[in-house]
């Protein structure tokens, strides 16, 4: 009897389960704890790096007032005091690199998966052990330099400033710690970790420098979007790491192998579908028929269920959707048009004669109008792998959103919006929208499947099935439609423009 | 206890573990033997809820591995082919731990490790880090982890290597007073003679499948034939060979032995032993020729 080999995942940890995890906290902080290698560093950047940098921060503060330049001592204390909380966190990488990877490598790994903690629990626990230290060197460090400050000058931070360096601080040591714990679980060894490891740093050191420059334009607001992101890529991360950690994976797997021609076989076989057509035995049908049952099973078959499987993703994409006209129309209200702008009474059929000179749009032709679609789904695609799906959603947004702009620019104006619409959009709208939404939704999958993989696969299994379920329905699917709304769109769609608003 | 029906595991079109089925009931102790990589571990992790079957079912304490993998591990212990140990932890934080991961409250924790450190021959190791321990030590203690919250299912991959002899034979005996009328017992090991010792039963496996099953008696009969006796004489065989000739086949002979096989001593060697006796040929000694479990898993494995 074949197994369903559904991996029981639980994300709920409360009470009884807390405990456990905490069991699991308390040991690896601990164990940690007793390393001198990193109990020193600690000490060093939680209690004599901070004295030492509200000691510079004061030599500083007399040195550029000496100069006519106290503004820069201002913006040099809050800048300071995120560098003091920063530092602290840097050293969690080393430990949340090896949580799991280590352990493999010292063997130490299989009797902790034989006790009867979930993948959840053990994910926590390690990943809360990776960053409880850190984050409590971190706030020390902050303390610490305060103390300092405040006995050196008497400085005290406004509130909202030292809750917004906390919060961030706090939010880097997450996303820091999820992300190495994450790279921990998915690899072989502590040596791949730590290469691994460079996806991590470089971003962050990015993002530390940028934060920097906008501490000293003092623009904190943007910090607090900056919190806000962080929060948002916690989240992500950390359910990612829940749903891709798997204790099969990570004691199964010796070598971090490529095996290509099994990814082939697996996604040739996901490429696949059963031929069908009305219930009548496809097997039985002349030779020269049989593609009766293939079309079937591809379009009555196959691609409604790939469509069912990705309807939480259309819904998303729907949302988004939804969710840019608004912008359109809020942008249309803030920044409107002057009236000679959109001069529609003037349109002709010459008008759409002329556009293929404007150098940034396509050529207008069936051919043009379709590359320009088909590449820019593609690069959706291609930007959704590397975002969890959030670029191609934001891409296919970004268009939509200027076309409602215009649709309430042609409002204020006083055009009917409706007839608008229904003449520049609805006539290939109706069939390049629905494309444009399906394939964006599948895009979503490529990107999320990182994130949650398909129960019962691997991170690799997922994504290739994703793939082959993007491919099977933008071929068969989205191309044909693209394609109709193409023909539409060159040849039908300004005839009813001219009709409705021309002379 | 534990009951087996086709279990598979693949890995990457590899298949490890192929379509085993086997039932091991409480009180029993089964060794499972082969040559590395014949898919001994890889068994013993699915029972252990560890690793998830491709197909087929296991069915431990009363739980099915997939569907109630956690229950599964409360009842398992396990002792890895490695200690694994936390090196940096005193013997007592490291088994307190577990006992807690386990369920144990404090104070039975404490009782229970106290009891099996001392069984082991090691209540020193209670307050050492485990880094100063002996290989053999290490083991022990991995020994006393997988003990520590009394497992209706003890599964031991590799008990006794690295351990040397004194200690293999103190791991051995614990083993054997862990049997238990509510306790299955399953030993993967390349120590044959171990095996022969410990177990109840030997399943043999070889390429993912069991290819032998039974107990050490049953596999010597099914696999090398009939009990070989050997017969000592008091001076030269000369003529005693035809002698026995129509109530045994000797296979082999010497200066002053004999030996054959016979599927049926308790009748064979008594009319034998008469007919010797009638025709003044002094015996010196009559027994069974030794065959160890070495020769019937060679046999096995070569096959």
């Amino acid at each position: 009897m074949r197994i369903v080999a559904v991996p029981a995942r639980i994300c709920t940890v409360t009470g009884e389960s807390f405990r456990m995890v905490l069991t699991l906290v308390e040991r690896e902080i601990r164990d940690t704890l007793r390393d001198w290698r990193i109990v020193w560093p600690i000490v060093v950047l939680t209690l004599f790096f901070p004295a030492l940098m509200s000691f510079v921060a004061d030599l500083a503060l007399s040195w550029v007032a000496r100069y006519g330049a106290p503004i820069v001592g201002e913006r040099l204390l809050p800048f300071m005091l995120m560098v003091v909380g920063f530092f602290p966190i840097s050293f969690s990488l080393v430990v949340a690199l090896e949580t799991f990877v280590g352990e493999k490598e010292r063997k130490s790994l299989e009797p902790l998966l034989a006790t009867p903690l979930t993948d959840a629990q053990l994910y926590l626990g390690k990943m809360l052990a990776a960053v409880i230290p850190p984050l409590l060197a971190a706030y020390l460090g902050i303390v610490v330099y305060l103390v300092g400050l405040y006995f050196f000058k008497g400085w005290t931070p406004p509130l909202a400033l030292l809750m917004l360096i906390i919060l961030l601080t706090t939010a880097e040591g997450v996303v820091m710690v999820s992300g190495a714990v994450v790279v921990s679980s998915q690899t072989t060894s502590v040596r791949a970790a730590n290469l691994l490891a460079s996806f991590i740093i470089i971003p962050t050191a990015l993002l530390v420098q940028g934060e920097a420059i906008i501490m000293f334009y003092a623009n904190y607001g943007v910090l607090w979007w900056i919190v806000l992101f962080l929060v948002v890529v916690d989240i992500v991360l950390v359910r990612m790491g829940i749903h891709t950690f798997n204790r099969e994976e990570l004691l199964g797997r010796e070598i971090d192998e490529l095996n290509l021609a099994s990814l082939w076989r697996t996604f040739c076989g996901h490429l696949r579908w059963e031929r069908w057509f009305c219930g009548l035995d496809t097997q039985k049908m002349p030779r020269w028929l049989r593609w009766v049952g293939t079309l079937g099973g591809l379009y009555g078959r196959d691609i409604p269920a790939i469509l069912r499987h990705s309807r939480l993703a259309l819904a998303l994409v729907a949302l988004g959707l939804l969710f840019s006209a608004g912008i359109g129309y809020a942008f249309a209200a803030r920044y409107s048009l002057p009236p000679d702008m959109l001069k529609l009474d003037h349109v002709s059929a010459a008008t759409f004669a002329d556009l293929p000179s404007v150098d940034w749009l396509p050529a207008f032709t069936v051919g043009g109008v379709l590359s320009n679609n088909v590449r820019s789904l593609l690069v959706a695609a291609l930007l959704a792998v590397f975002s969890f799906g959030t670029l191609a959603v934001a891409l296919l947004m970004a268009p939509l959103a200027i076309v409602f702009f215009f649709v309430a620019q042609a409002a204020h104006l006083g055009y009917n919006p409706l007839l608008f619409f229904a003449a520049f959009v609805l006539p290939h709208g109706l069939l390049e929208l629905p494309a444009a939404t399906i394939a964006t939704a599948l895009a979503v999958r490529l990107g999320a499947t990182f994130m949650s993989p398909r129960q019962g696969t691997t991170v690799g299994e997922g994504w290739l099935w994703a793939l082959a379920d993007f491919i099977k329905v933008f071929v068969a699917l989205v191309l044909p439609l693209l394609a109709l709304a193409a023909a539409i769109e060159v040849h039908v769609t300004p005839s009813i423009v001219v009709w409705a608003f021309g002379r | 206890m534990i009951e087996l029906n086709g279990l598979t595991k693949q890995f990457d079109g590899f298949t490890a573990v192929d379509g085993v089925t086997l039932t091991v009931a409480a009180g029993e102790i089964l060794a499972l033997l082969g040559p590395n990589g014949a898919g001994k571990t890889t068994t013993v992790r699915m029972l252990a809820a560890i690793l998830r079957p491709t197909s087929g079912q296991a069915c431990v304490a009363g739980y099915d591995v997939v569907e109630h993998p956690r229950e599964v591990r409360r009842r398992v212990g396990l002792l890895t082919e490695h200690p694994g140990l936390y090196l940096r932890m005193r013997g007592q934080e490291y088994l307190d731990f577990f006992g807690r991961l386990m369920g144990l409250d404090a104070a039975e924790c404490q009782c229970r490790a106290r009891e099996l450190l001392a069984r082991f021959g090691m209540p020193e190791a209670w307050d050492r880090r485990m880094g100063t321990y002996s290989k053999g030590m290490q083991q022990k203690m991995a020994l006393v982890r997988a003990m520590l919250h009394d497992p209706a299912v003890l599964l031991l991959d590799e008990p006794t290597s690295a351990m040397d002899p004194q200690s293999a034979k103190l791991v051995r005996d614990a083993v054997l007073g862990l049997r238990h009328h509510r306790r299955a017992i399953v030993i993967c090991t390349h120590n044959l003679p171990e095996a022969e010792t410990l177990a109840d039963r030997i399943a043999i496996i070889r390429r993912g499948k069991i290819v032998a099953l039974g107990t050490p008696a049953e596999l010597k009969t099914r696999l090398l034939g009939p009990p070989l006796m050997e017969l000592r004489l008091s001076h030269a065989t000369d003529g005693v060979v035809k002698l026995v000739s129509g109530l045994v086949s000797v296979e082999a002979q010497g200066e002053d032995w004999l030996r054959y096989s016979t599927p049926a001593p308790q009748q064979t060697n008594p009319r034998l032993l008469q007919t010797l006796a009638s025709n003044g040929v002094g015996v010196f000694t009559l027994s069974e020729a030794p065959r160890s479990l070495e020769d019937v898993y060679l046999r096995v494995v070569e096959e």
